[in-house]
C-alpha cells in the first residue's frame, strides 16, 4: 500500500514548555499513501507534535520549538494554521467543531462556499454575494463520496448522531482540493465500534487516494487493523517506529508504558499482602457517572478492607469520575454498599458520616478554602461532621481555635508542610503543601475508607514520595482501607496491591500491582488480556 | 513600611474618605457648624442605620452577594410595628413586640426570598433587586387595604388605609437610645442604641463563629468545597438569607424608634441602596465581609452625609441640604459600586 515517495517528515523535533521538555528529537515520515499511527499514553507529546505540524499559535507563543518539518521534500515552517491549512495540511481535532444548527453541508462548506456574483459585488466585495446551493450540495456530496459514508449532508448538524458529526468534520478537510496530509485525532475516541469500523473503511480509501494519514488512537486493534506503520512515543522520546506487520498489540502496549528503569521489571512488591480473604469494605455495582470529559458507564467494583487499590486508566476513560461519583459530587447512579450496609448515592454527606473521606484531584477548586486559615482548612470537614473542634460557652457552640491548632500542628509535624504558622492561608501555600493539607484534613476524618485522587498531581519529586507515603503509612498503622486514583501507572505499582485499569468508563481488569507492566498498557489501550497477544502480525 | 502596611490593611478609599471626614470636621468650625451638633448627628445616624448595613453580611458571606433585597425585611419589620400599634402597645412591651413580630415576618420572607434566589444562582444582586422592588410595590397596594383600625396610623379623611408615614411619639419613640443616655457637650448621646447595635454586631460574629455559621461561610467561600465536606449548599444559602431579612427587620425597628417615624409605601426602596454603599465603603467585597467593614463603612458613610451638606450650606448660606444629600449618598454608591467591579475581576 505504502508507496516509496516520502510526503511528509518532521527530522529532530524538539519543543519544552518552559522548563519541561515534552519532545525531543523525535523524526518519523509519512509516505502519501500511507496510515501512521501516532500512540502513546497521555502527556506522551502527541498533541504537542501535532500542534508543532500545524503551526498553532500555542507552539509559537511559548517560543516555538528546534528542527526541521519537509513537506514534499521543501523545508516547511509554518507561523499559523492558515499556512498549514494552505500547503495541504489537514486537521481534525477531538472535539468538534461544527455549528450545531447549520446543516451538514454548510458545515462542510463553511468560509469557502461557492458564490453567485451579482452586481453587488462590485460594490459591497465577495461577501455579499448569494451561496450557490447546488453547487455546495454537489461538492458536499463529492466529499462525503470520497469517504465512501451515506448521510443526509442536509440535516441540521445538531440532530446528527455523532458518528455523523465525524464524518463531517474529516469530509470538510478533505474538500479542500490542496489537502494532502490529513491528521486526525482520536477520531474514534466517541464512536461506537460499527461506527468506528465504517470510519477505518473510510479511512482507508481516502488513503488509497493518495492522501497520507496521521493517526492518532488509544485502540491498538485499530491501530494493527488500519495503519501501515506505528510510531509510539513516551515520554517525549520515539521509542519505537516499525510497520504494523512486523509488531503485536502487546509490544506496542509495553513499548508505550514501559520506564527504562525496570523494563520488563516486576516493580516492588517487598511486603505486599494478599487481600483476596479479607471482607469487603466497598461493594460498587452498576456505577455509571455523569462527569464531563470522565464519563463513567458501567463500573462494578469490590474494595477490600485494608488494601490500597489503584485505579488506572489514561485521561478521559473515567478514572476520576468513580471516585467523585461514590463520593456524590457528581450525578451519579447504581448502587453501592459499605460493609453490608446500603448507601445511597449523590449524597455527600452520609458517604462522609458512614466513614468515607475523598481527596480530590481539584485541589484549589474542590480541596481548600484559599482564603482561610491550614488549620480551619484542616478542621473543616471533621467540624462539620463530627462536631469536633467545637467547645460550649454558655448556649453556644464555638469553634475550638486551640483543638484545631493542635491538630494542625500535629499533621504539619507529620506530614512536613512546609508554612509558617498553621494560621497562614491555604491559598498561599506551594501546591504540594497544598495537597499535604488535603491529605491532613482527610485523614483527620479518620475516614474506613480513603479515596485520593491524583495525589502527586503538579508537585514535585520530593513531595511526590512523601504524599505516597504518608498514604502506606496511613494505611498500615490504622488499617484504612485506600483507594488511589492517577494517571501514573508507575506509581499506583509502587502503593497499590491491586490495580484495577478503568476504559471507556468500565473496568477493563483487575491486576495485582505486580503484573508485567505490558499487562497494564493492553488493558489501557482497550484489548484484553486473553490469548490474542500473539495476534497482530499482518492484517 | 510599618505605615505602609497600615495604609495597605485599611485600603485606600476609606483613607480617603476618612481624611475627607476629618477634613470637614475642621472646616466646619471656620463656617459656623457647630461641632457638637455634627459630631451628635453622626452618631446618632451611625446607631440608626447600622443594624440595616449589618443585614447585609450573612448573605454576602454565603456567597449571595448584597442584599439589594433589604426592602423586604424592612417590611417585615413595619408589618412588627405596625401590629404592635394597632394593639396600643407602648413603651417598652410595643417595642419589644413589633421586634418578635418583625422577625418572624422577616424569617418567613426571607425563607421565600432564599429559594428564589437558589433558583437563579449567579444573578442574585440582579434579582434581589427586582425582589426589593417588588415587593415595594406589592405592599404600597397592600398598606391601603390591611384592616389596619388605629387612629395613630390610618387616613383621617377617608378613614381607611395607612398614611405615609406614622408618628411613634405615643409610642416607642427613642425607647433604645434614651436608655443610659447622657449628655455629652451639650448634645444627647445615645447610650442604650449604640449598646443594641453593639450587641447585634456581637451575635452575628458569634454565629460566624458556630459550625452552621462555618458552614456558611465556606458555601461562600467555595461552594464545591462545602459539597464535598457534607454541607447542604443550598440549605446554608436559605438561611443566610433568612438571616439577613431578620436582621433587616430589626434595623427598620431601630431605625424607626431613632427617627421617630415609620414611613410606608416607597420608603422602603431607597434603604437598600445606602446599606449596600455603607458595607462596600467599609471595606467589604461580593466574597469577604467583617463586622469591622460594618462599623467601619456606617460610620463614614453617615459621616459623610451629615457634614457634607451641614458644611456646604453654611458655606454658601442657602438651603440646599437635601439636593446635596442626594448627590453625595448616590455619588458614594457609585464610587462603592465601581470599587466592587475592580474586585471582581
Amino acid at each position: 500500500m505504502t508507496d516509496n515517495s516520502t510526503l511528509f517528515r518532521c527530522e529532530g523535533i524538539s519543543k519544552s514548555f518552559g522548563e519541561s521538555q515534552v519532545l525531543s528529537d523525535v523524526s518519523f515520515s509519512v509516505g502519501a499513501g500511507e496510515v501512521v499511527a501516532l500512540v502513546g499514553e497521555n502527556g506522551a507529546g502527541k498533541s504537542t507534535l501535532m500542534n508543532i505540524c500545524f503551526g498553532m499559535p500555542s507552539i509559537i507563543n511559548t517560543g516555538g520549538y528546534s528542527g526541521r518539518l519537509f513537506l514534499d521534500d521543501q523545508h516547511a515552517n509554518f507561523k499559523s494554521p492558515k499556512e498549514a491549512l494552505e500547503a495541504g495540511i489537514g486537521m481534525v481535532h477531538q472535539e468538534f467543531s461544527l455549528i450545531p444548527g447549520f446543516t451538514g453541508t454548510e458545515n462542510i462548506l463553511l468560509n469557502r462556499e461557492p458564490v453567485i456574483s451579482s452586481v453587488l459585488e462590485s460594490v459591497f466585495g465577495p461577501r455579499i454575494n448569494a451561496l450557490d446551493r447546488p453547487k455546495m450540495e454537489e461538492r458536499s456530496t463529492a466529499a462525503l463520496g470520497k469517504l465512501g459514508v451515506r448521510l443526509d449532508a442536509g440535516e441540521p448538524v445538531s440532530r446528527m448522531p455523532v458518528g455523523h458529526k465525524q464524518f463531517l468534520e474529516i469530509a470538510r478537510e478533505i474538500d479542500r482540493s490542496q489537502t494532502r496530509l490529513l491528521v486526525l485525532d482520536e477520531p474514534t475516541a466517541v464512536l461506537t465500534e460499527s461506527e468506528a469500523s465504517i470510519l477505518i473503511e473510510a479511512i482507508r480509501k481516502l488513503a488509497s487516494s493518495g492522501l497520507g494519514i496521521i493517526f492518532i488512537s488509544h485502540r491498538l486493534r485499530e491501530v494493527m487493523e488500519l495503519c501501515d506503520k506505528v510510531v509510539v512515543l513516551r515520554d517525549g522520546h520515539k521509542v519505537a517506529e516499525m510497520p504494523t506487520s512486523q509488531t503485536s498489540v502487546r509490544e506496542i502496549a509495553s513499548y508505550m508504558v514501559l520506564r527504562d528503569k525496570q523494563k520488563g521489571g516486576e516493580a516492588d512488591s517487598g511486603g505486599r499482602r494478599d487481600f483476596s480473604n479479607a471482607p469487603i469494605a466497598l461493594k460498587v455495582r452498576d456505577l455509571w457517572v455523569e462527569m464531563p470529559g470522565e464519563r463513567v458507564n458501567n463500573v462494578s467494583l469490590d474494595v477490600r478492607e485494608g488494601e490500597i487499590l489503584g485505579l488506572a486508566g489514561l485521561a478521559g476513560q473515567g478514572k476520576l469520575g468513580i471516585p467523585a461519583g461514590i463520593m456524590g459530587l457528581k450525578l451519579s447512579g447504581g448502587s453501592m454498599e459499605f460493609y453490608g450496609r446500603n448507601l445511597p448515592l449523590n449524597n455527600p454527606r452520609q458517604c462522609l458520616e458512614s466513614g468515607l473521606a475523598f481527596v480530590s484531584e481539584d485541589r484549589r477548586g474542590v480541596g481548600l478554602l484559599l482564603d482561610e486559615t491550614i488549620q480551619m482548612n484542616i478542621a473543616f470537614s471533621a467540624l462539620q461532621i463530627k462536631k469536633d473542634f467545637l467547645r460550649s460557652i454558655g448556649p453556644f457552640k464555638l469553634v475550638d481555635d486551640a483543638a484545631m491548632e493542635e491538630n494542625a500542628m500535629k499533621y504539619i509535624d507529620l506530614l512536613a508542610i512546609k508554612c509558617n504558622s498553621p494560621l497562614q492561608k491555604a491559598g498561599h501555600l506551594s501546591g504540594g503543601n497544598q495537597q499535604k493539607v488535603c491529605l491532613a484534613k482527610a485523614f483527620t476524618m479518620s475516614p474506613k475508607l480513603l479515596f485520593v485522587s491524583e495525589p502527586t498531581r503538579g508537585i514535585d519529586v520530593g513531595a511526590k514520595e512523601l504524599v505516597l507515603n504518608s498514604l502506606r503509612r496511613y494505611n498500615q498503622d490504622s488499617n484504612t482501607t485506600v483507594v488511589v486514583t492517577s494517571s501514573e501507572l508507575e506509581e499506583l505499582r509502587s502503593v497499590c496491591h491491586r490495580i484495577a485499569v478503568i476504559n471507556e468508563g468500565r473496568v477493563a481488569g483487575i491486576l495485582p500491582a505486580t503484573a508485567p507492566v505490558e499487562d497494564f498498557g493492553l488493558l489501557m489501550s482497550g484489548e484484553g488480556l486473553g490469548d490474542d497477544s500473539g495476534e497482530g502480525a499482518g492484517k | 513600611m510599618n505605615i505602609k502596611s497600615m495604609i495597605e490593611a485599611a485600603g485606600w478609599p476609606r483613607i480617603i474618605i476618612a481624611l475627607f471626614l476629618l477634613f470637614l470636621f475642621l472646616v466646619a468650625p471656620l463656617v459656623d457648624v457647630k461641632i457638637s451638633t455634627s459630631v451628635s448627628d453622626t452618631i446618632v445616624r451611625f446607631g440608626r442605620n447600622g443594624v440595616m448595613v449589618l443585614a447585609m453580611v450573612p448573605m454576602i458571606r454565603s456567597g449571595c452577594g448584597l442584599n439589594f433585597g433589604l426592602p423586604l425585611g424592612i417590611i417585615g419589620g413595619i408589618l412588627g410595628i405596625l401590629i404592635s400599634v394597632e394593639l396600643e402597645l407602648t413603651g417598652m412591651s410595643g417595642f419589644l413586640t413589633a421586634l418578635v413580630l418583625g422577625v418572624g415576618f422577616g424569617a418567613v420572607l426571607g425563607w421565600g426570598y432564599g429559594i428564589l434566589l437558589n433558583m437563579v444562582k449567579g444573578d442574585e444582586m440582579m434579582i434581589a433587586t427586582y425582589v426589593g422592588f417588588s415587593s415595594v410595590a406589592f405592599m404600597s397596594m397592600a398598606w391601603l387595604m390591611l384592616p389596619f383600625k388605629s387612629k395613630a396610623m390610618i387616613w383621617s379623611f377617608g378613614g381607611s388605609g395607612l398614611r405615609t408615614t406614622i408618628s411613634m411619639d405615643n409610642y416607642w419613640t427613642n425607647i433604645l437610645s434614651d436608655f443610659l443616655s447622657f449628655r455629652f457637650f451639650g448634645q444627647i448621646f445615645p447610650t442604650g442604641m449604640i449598646l443594641f447595635f453593639a450587641f447585634m454586631c456581637f451575635l452575628v460574629w458569634l454565629f460566624f463563629r458556630t459550625q452552621t455559621g462555618q458552614a456558611m461561610s465556606a458555601v461562600g467561600q467555595n461552594p464545591d468545597f462545602a459539597r464535598a465536606s457534607g454541607v447542604n449548599v443550598d440549605k446554608m444559602r436559605i438561611q443566610s438569607v433568612i438571616l439577613s431579612t431578620m436582621i433587616g427587620a430589626v434595623g427598620i425597628i431601630v431605625y424607626a424608634q431613632s427617627y421617630g417615624f415609620v414611613q410606608l409605601y416607597l420608603a422602603p426602596l431607597f434603604m437598600a441602596f445606602p446599606a449596600v454603599a455603607a458595607v462596600l465603603l467599609g471595606g467589604a467585597s461580593l466574597g469577604r465581609v467583617s463586622i469591622v467593614h460594618v462599623l467601619v463603612g456606617t460610620f463614614l458613610f453617615q459621616g459623610i452625609l451629615t457634614m457634607t451638606p451641614s458644611v456646604i450650606n453654611s458655606a454658601m448660606s442657602m438651603d440646599i441640604s437635601e439636593v446635596i444629600r442626594l448627590i453625595v449618598s448616590n455619588g458614594m454608591i457609585i464610587y462603592a459600586l465601581t470599587r466592587r467591579v475592580k474586585e471582581v475581576r
